[in-house]
């Protein structure tokens, strides 16, 4: 490759009382695809935030050289200005502005008197989004499209900015395969534009699909840089690096009877909240066991979310049919505190905004679902629900130094581990777990499957979630696919392959049945 | 044998040394405290400048005038705390309160009713106009900004119908329902076991009060050692308690050499303790700050997002009922006007103690700080001679001030 174009020396990074960077060193060449991995915590933010500006030149040691110019970042503007542009992972659009609004933000195209000249906005928009490949009109509102389709406005937006060096913070952690694959193409078109790109990623297979070299790091130290053209540059390797020990098995092992039948779903239709009519879940079916952990498998927008909350205690949308049968007692749930009481828990996919109350700290967010277990009469025994958390940070293993810590500076797997003991305190029967360990790395993801395992040997029954079909194959007894709405198929796990899974997932609507 | 020792319900000094690393240096434990506790250090400070600069401000009339004039803003601040940490807000509180208290006046001076029936008629009132603003607020889904505003319009018009655009004084007659229903804000426990240029009745409150107090701290300081909990270190405790006690004995001797133990102190106590307990110990108070921290994860949380907005602006809608007994017994008349601005000292309050404009954060405690800042404030500059308008100039500039204060604060504690 011979040139580069970034150099990272010796960075350092020091918060009060924790080294974040310790001696990282990075260097990616220009016009390559680098793939950033590690576990949460491990670094990878903080070493962006370096590189963009977020935290200035002087707030940390070594130095940076980009453009073989040495880089000294006051702000994130001056990164931008020299071509970095970072696309973090929660999207930093404004939902009520349209597609060129958005990418011309605060760059506005002015004509006459310096009003804007909307054609002009337009136009440009639309070469910009022609280059990223996204087929909308550049007036719809950002609100009406995608995250997909977001993530792409924000890579044209960096691309008007005449990016060099783009920084993707786990593009694809909210994308379908489908969008994710569309990305993945264009990155790959970027690249042979000569624009280079650093990828932070989870995902080990996209790395390996599209990362011409992955650095790894771990607890804040650069671990290696691995070229992935090498023959050994496999994903077990990867692993390794990441997490410091080799997972021989990404799946731990669970040998459970499986019991009664806990949850039976019969028809159960769901329809779009204020769009009438609209079928979003249609007489979907099933059963789960004590003792067994049934998966639903489906991709985004095929209902798995919605039939999950509707069952909830009809959290979502409006109820259209269908009869539920908990230890075969037929039951009514009309709010989550009845499903909480009928002892069924739901997990959330969307943790931030559905799951945790960030500003309070852990224990608070541990306690709040099954608050009355610690009230006698009127009050609440905070001694006991302190000793309640307390428990759960042992056994769950919540990486915190006390359960008083405010629960938005955790890390996404330790936030997780949060939820899951906030329902498991609720004593649940049935537990709902949506993309369990959605944004969290290889090392939490092992404790989240050994927590579901402890979970069935209690005789509890689970259903998992999820759009990653390794994690279905690896986790569960049984499976559901989920398209359009409907369930297509049921596959005991000995008989599913990722690729008879995908089949079922995706059969169009008038194929069914 | 040593096990059995240790799980008999903790003698105080054996599980001390365990907690001996928790210990930080009284250095540090003094920033901390000054970080976490600003507001209540900028009380402590103003409160201080004011004695200093005026002799009379500590004066026993002195002391007694704040608590029975500003205990109605103290009040509607108590109620607001709640609506605020719900992420709402409620605008209408000063129309409330006076409409509850031209009710009572109209009952007590055109029908002559018992002074306690036009008590209980006005917190009805409260409540209903709480009970209207929920409706809209949790049935129908309008925000509490717009609900309140228009509350505030409609209980301002009904409290002009209700007086009939004219004021009403309540009368002072001896044999008229009038003065004991005054009393409610301007009466005083005095004599009742005698004393010398001071009353004892008052003092023996007091006293009785800082002790309970000591205990209270003490029994949840024994809890938190059973459970493993980083506590004061004794030494350090006991000056915080002796400290905390002084204060209270030397209020209590100071208004015991005026007119003796105002009867609304003793309502404006119980109210504090009640709703402190409410919103830090029962899962109702645990509902609203989970409704105001994150709506979404509380309703799937098993919280009834609807019933606690419902709540909050009924309980406010009462408190207001209070406040407007409380304040029309003080002015023994109900004017048309009664209440006009009031819902903006009580929202100051909160914010200033410490309540977030998101909701999910703020403590009844921190919002009578809050209060009494701008009560103290306020009184302070009537003494020594400022006219309105400098009045206002400067509690403009402290509410200001005490928040910005309060931001810089958390960012640098969530920095280190």
């Amino acid at each position: 490759m011979g040139d580069t174009i970034l150099q990272m020396r010796s960075i350092t990074k020091t918060f009060p009382g924790v080294v974040a960077l310790d001696d990282v060193n990075l260097t990616v060449a220009r016009g390559e695809i680098h793939a950033i991995c590690g576990e949460n915590g491990a670094g990878k933010s903080t070493l962006m935030k370096v590189l963009s500006g977020v935290h200035p030149h002087g707030t940390y040691s070594g130095e940076i050289i980009f453009d073989n110019q040495p880089a000294t970042f006051g702000s994130i503007t001056d990164s931008e200005h020299l071509g970095i542009v970072i696309i973090h992972q929660e999207l930093a659009l404004s939902p009520h502005m349209s597609i060129a609004e958005n990418i011309f933000l605060v760059n506005e195209r002015k004509g006459v008197l310096g009003f804007i000249d909307w054609n002009r906005t337009n136009a440009e928009a639309q070469e910009l989004m022609t280059r990223v490949g996204l087929d909308e009109n550049p007036t719809t509102l950002i609100s009406q499209i995608g995250v997909g389709k977001q993530q792409l406005v924000e890579i044209a937006k960096a691309l008007y900015k005449d990016v060099k060096l783009l920084i993707l913070d786990e593009p694809t952690a909210a994308l379908n395969d489908d969008d994710s694959e569309h990305l993945l193409g264009l990155i790959r078109q970027l690249k042979a534009q000569g624009i280079t790109c650093i990828m932070i990623s989870h995902k080990l297979g996209e790395i390996a699909e599209i990362a011409d070299t992955t650095t790894i790091i771990r607890d804040g130290k650069t671990i290696e840089t691995i070229d992935m053209g090498e023959p050994d540059a496999t994903q077990d390797r990867i692993i390794r690096g990441m997490v410091g020990r080799s997972l021989e098995n990404r799946f731990p092992e669970r040998d459970v009877p499986i019991g009664e039948e806990r949850l039976r779903v019969e028809g159960w239709s769901v329809n779009h909240p204020t769009q009438a009519g609209r079928r979003i879940v249609e007489n979907a079916s099933f059963n789960v066991r004590a003792g067994e952990v049934v998966g639903i498998a489906g991709l985004m927008g095929a209902g798995r979310t919605e039939l999950a909350m509707s069952l909830f205690g009809k959290s979502y949308g409006r109820f259209a049919g269908g009869q539920m049968y908990l230890n075969g007692k037929n039951v009514h749930l009309n709010s989550p505190s009845d499903a909480i009481a009928a002892g069924l828990a739901y997990a959330t996919e969307d943790r931030k905004r559905y799951g945790l109350n960030l500003i309070e700290d852990i224990r608070i967010n541990i306690t709040s679902a099954g608050l009355s277990r610690l009230t006698t009469a009127t009050w609440i025994n905070s001694d006991e629900e302190l000793q309640v958390a307390e428990n759960y940070r042992k056994d769950m293993r919540i990486k915190t130094p006390s359960v008083l810590h405010p629960i938005g500076k955790l890390s996404g797997g330790n936030q997780q581990k949060v939820v899951l003991s906030k329902w498991l305190f609720t004593d649940p029967q049935i537990l709902i777990l949506d993309e369990p360990t959605r944004g969290i790395d290889v090392g939490a993801k092992y404790e989240i499957y050994n927590l579901i395992n402890q979970m069935v040997a209690q005789g509890k029954a689970v259903v998992v979630i999820s759009s990653e079909l390794p994690e279905l194959l690896g986790v569960c007894d049984r499976i559901y696919t989920l398209s359009f709405g409907r369930i297509t198929g049921e596959l005991p796990v000995s008989e599913a392959t990722q690729e008879n899974l995908m089949k079922l997932m995706t059969i169009e609507k008038d194929e069914v049945r | 044998m040593t096990s059995t020792i240790a799980e008999s319900p903790a003698p105080a000094s054996a599980p001390e040394p365990k907690n001996e690393p928790a210990h930080s240096s009284v250095g540090s434990l003094i920033l901390n405290f000054l970080t976490q506790n600003g507001i209540l250090v900028a009380f402590v400070f103003i409160f201080t400048v004011l004695s200093v600069s005026n002799q009379a401000f500590l004066s026993p009339t002195n002391l007694t005038n704040i608590v029975l004039q500003y205990s109605y803003v103290l009040i509607l601040a108590i109620g607001m705390l709640m609506v605020i940490v719900a992420a709402q807000i409620d605008l209408s509180v000063g129309s409330v309160l006076g409409l509850t208290g031209a009710v009572a006046s109209v009952l007590i001076v055109r029908y002559q009713t018992p002074w306690w029936v036009a008590v209980l008629a006005a917190l009805a009132v409260g409540l209903v106009c709480g009970a209207w603003q929920g409706f809209w607020v949790a049935v129908v889904g309008i925000p509490g900004f717009i609900v309140s505003l228009g509350g505030m319009l409609l209980f301002r018009g009904l409290t002009y119908k209700v007086l009939s655009n004219i004021s009403l004084t309540i009368p002072s007659d001896p044999d008229s329902q009038g003065p004991a229903y005054a009393s409610i804000a301007n009466g005083f426990f005095n004599g009742i076991l005698g004393g010398d240029g001071f009353d004892v009745f008052t003092v023996i409150i007091f006293i009785i009060a800082a002790v309970g107090f000591c205990v209270m701290q003490w029994r949840t300081r024994q809890n938190q050692l059973r459970y493993n909990q980083t506590v004061l270190s004794l030494p350090l405790f006991i000056i915080k308690l002796a400290v905390i006690a002084a204060v209270i004995i030397a209020f209590g001797w100071q208004i015991s050499h005026d007119r003796g133990l105002p009867y609304i102190l003793i309502i404006l106590a119980f109210l504090i303790m009640a709703y402190t307990l409410v919103t830090q110990k029962t899962s109702m108070g645990r509902s609203i700050y989970a409704v105001g921290g994150n709506m979404l994860a509380a309703q799937l949380s098993g919280v009834k997002v609807k019933w606690v907005n419902f709540w909050v602006f009924v309980n406010m809608g009462f408190l207001a009922g209070v406040a407007g007994v409380v304040y029309s017994a003080r002015m023994s008349s109900a004017q048309p006007g009664a209440g006009d601005g009031f819902e903006l000292d009580a929202i100051a309050a909160c914010f200033i103690g410490g309540a977030s404009t998101l909701g999910g954060v703020g403590r009844v405690t921190g919002a009578m700080i809050g209060g009494l800042i701008m009560a103290v404030l306020n009184n302070g500059m009537q003494l020594m001679g400022f006219d309105e308008s400098t009045r206002k100039i400067v509690k403009g500039l402290v509410l200001l001030l005490a928040v910005a204060f309060d931001l810089v604060n958390k960012r640098r504690a969530k920095t280190s």
